[in-house]
């Protein structure tokens, strides 16, 4: 089995392939993880993992860039079912549209658009930067076996920006910072966190693995 | 609900910690990749590596520090020390750093900030504030910026450097009162209330801890959302088990998750 991490220069991928690698040696799977900058690979691949850090439209252009890689993942997720992560902005361009630096198109395989956080409590700043924990909606088998609630596992967050979901069934999972901010979406066989498994010690290797279980 | 970070920081010389970090276990107290994983398992929220590496030959050595740390550390992790252009930053961020942290070029070239920010995005552009108290006894508090480890005075206000600096895109303060720092009589919290009413970004408080009723006053009484320290982590004071129950006991949310 393998498992590809899109690399479209959106910064260091290195923990997040450890991340994978060490999530795969504990559920003891055979799979590869690696970085790609190759639609072919994303062809070739049996999950896809989708990073993205900055700008909505920096990271759009970044895979727009990289010739065939937008169609690849389009036919990787849609025609061919294979499951998908995406992670931070890489979970927010499976929106509709960014409204990040104006209105940016996603994806699309998520209704809904990607707007600033404005939380209820203005002394609350800008980025959520930091460890919080998630209010579960919906189940879902990424979160099999995670403790989730104020008692439950933290995850790591750096974002200005949150995607809100037309469908309420997308939405698995928020986060409390002045009010409910969207932390998991999923649909079929597509899942994205705004916060970071691979900076989310426990929880975030805990979740990675159960991807990797995931339709296998 | 976020819960406020404890981030111990690592002064790295030549690939090596500097100060003597009394932990147990620790098959090399001097390797801070060693180090990284202890604080790693012992729970800290965040990493902070400051490079004090003097000589330009030695300076790619800390690439390979935040490399092994990165591959081996699920956790942020930021580094500062040295930085001077924007291809500083882009070799620590490829390196694995997840955040970098701007002292001295912050104030003679602001721009880095503005280009660095842009290129890279806000959220992994810190702008570390050394600031000292310049007002005498009786007058309006005021502080000023100083550079190079503090031996520079700039003359530059603290609270309008802060405006200026998140204006050009940086995405979090490092504060470190250089009136406190080393002392451990607790963080200058009138300093750290100002900088944080002043910008919409998180402060992180630093410079002055020496109990664990400071690291409770860092977060409650200014508005700071991480406290940074070094000494009573590293010469084993504290654990930050021990940090982060004294201030959920006192009233400060804290990330304790088990197994963390």
């Amino acid at each position: 089995m393998k498992t590809v991490i899109i690399d479209y220069g959106s910064g260091n991928l290195r923990s997040a392939q450890k991340a994978f690698e060490r999530a795969a040696a504990s559920a003891q799977m055979a799979m590869s993880v690696s970085l790609t900058s190759d639609p072919d690979e994303v062809d070739q691949a049996d999950k896809i993992v989708l990073p993205g850090v900055g700008a909505y439209r920096d990271c759009r252009d970044g895979i727009r860039r990289l010739d065939g890689m937008w169609e690849a993942i389009e036919k990787a997720v849609i025609a061919d079912y294979k499951p998908f992560f995406g992670i931070c902005v890489g979970m927010q361009l499976m929106a509709d549209v960014g409204l990040e630096h104006g209105s940016t198109d996603g994806f699309g395989w998520i209704k809904g658009r990607v707007e600033k956080m404005q939380p209820q409590d203005t002394s609350l700043k800008i980025p959520q930067m930091g460890w919080n924990t998630l209010d579960l909606h919906h189940n879902h088998p990424v979160m099999a076996n995670i403790k989730t609630g104020p008692e439950g596992l933290h995850a790591y967050f750096v974002h200005s920006y949150q995607l809100v979901p037309e469908d309420d069934a997308d939405l698995i999972a928020t986060t409390d910072y002045g009010g409910p901010v969207t932390a998991i979406v999923a649909t079929d066989n597509l899942v994205g966190t705004q916060f970071h498994p691979e900076k989310s010690q426990k929880l975030g290797l805990a979740m990675i693995e159960n991807f990797l279980k995931w339709k296998c | 609900m976020l819960k406020a970070r404890v981030i111990p920081c690592l002064d790295v010389k030549d690939g090596r910690v500097v100060k003597g970090i009394n932990f147990v276990d620790l098959r090399d107290a001097g390797d801070p990749v060693e180090i990284a994983k202890a604080y790693d398992a012992a729970g800290a929220d965040e990493l902070c590596f400051l490079d004090i590496t003097a000589s330009h030959e030695k300076r790619g050595i800390i690439l390979d520090v935040v490399r092994h740390t990165a591959e081996q550390c699920f956790m942020p992790l930021t580094v500062g020390g040295g930085v001077k252009e924007v291809e500083d930053i882009r070799q620590l961020l490829l390196a694995g750093a997840d955040k970098v942290s701007i002292n001295t070029a912050a104030v003679n070239n602001p721009e880095l900030i503005e280009q660095a920010a842009k290129r890279f995005g806000s959220q992994c552009i810190v702008v570390a504030i050394d600031a000292k108290q310049v007002s005498a006894e009786g007058e309006p508090l005021k502080w000023e910026i100083f550079t190079h480890g503090g031996r520079t005075h700039t003359g530059i206000d603290a609270i309008e450097f802060a405006k200026k600096v998140v204006a050009l895109g940086a995405g979090e303060i490092l504060l470190t009162s250089m009136d406190r720092d080393g002392t451990g009589i607790g963080f200058n919290i009138e300093l750290t209330r100002a900088i944080c009413d002043a910008v919409n970004v998180p402060v992180i408080a630093s410079g002055g801890v020496g109990t664990l009723d400071h690291m409770v006053d860092g977060i409650k009484l200014t508005g700071a959302t991480a406290v940074l320290a070094a000494s009573i982590f590293h010469f084993g004071t504290f654990t930050i088990a021990e940090t982060k129950a004294h201030m959920a006991a006192n009233g400060v949310p804290v990330r304790q998750d088990p197994g963390n």
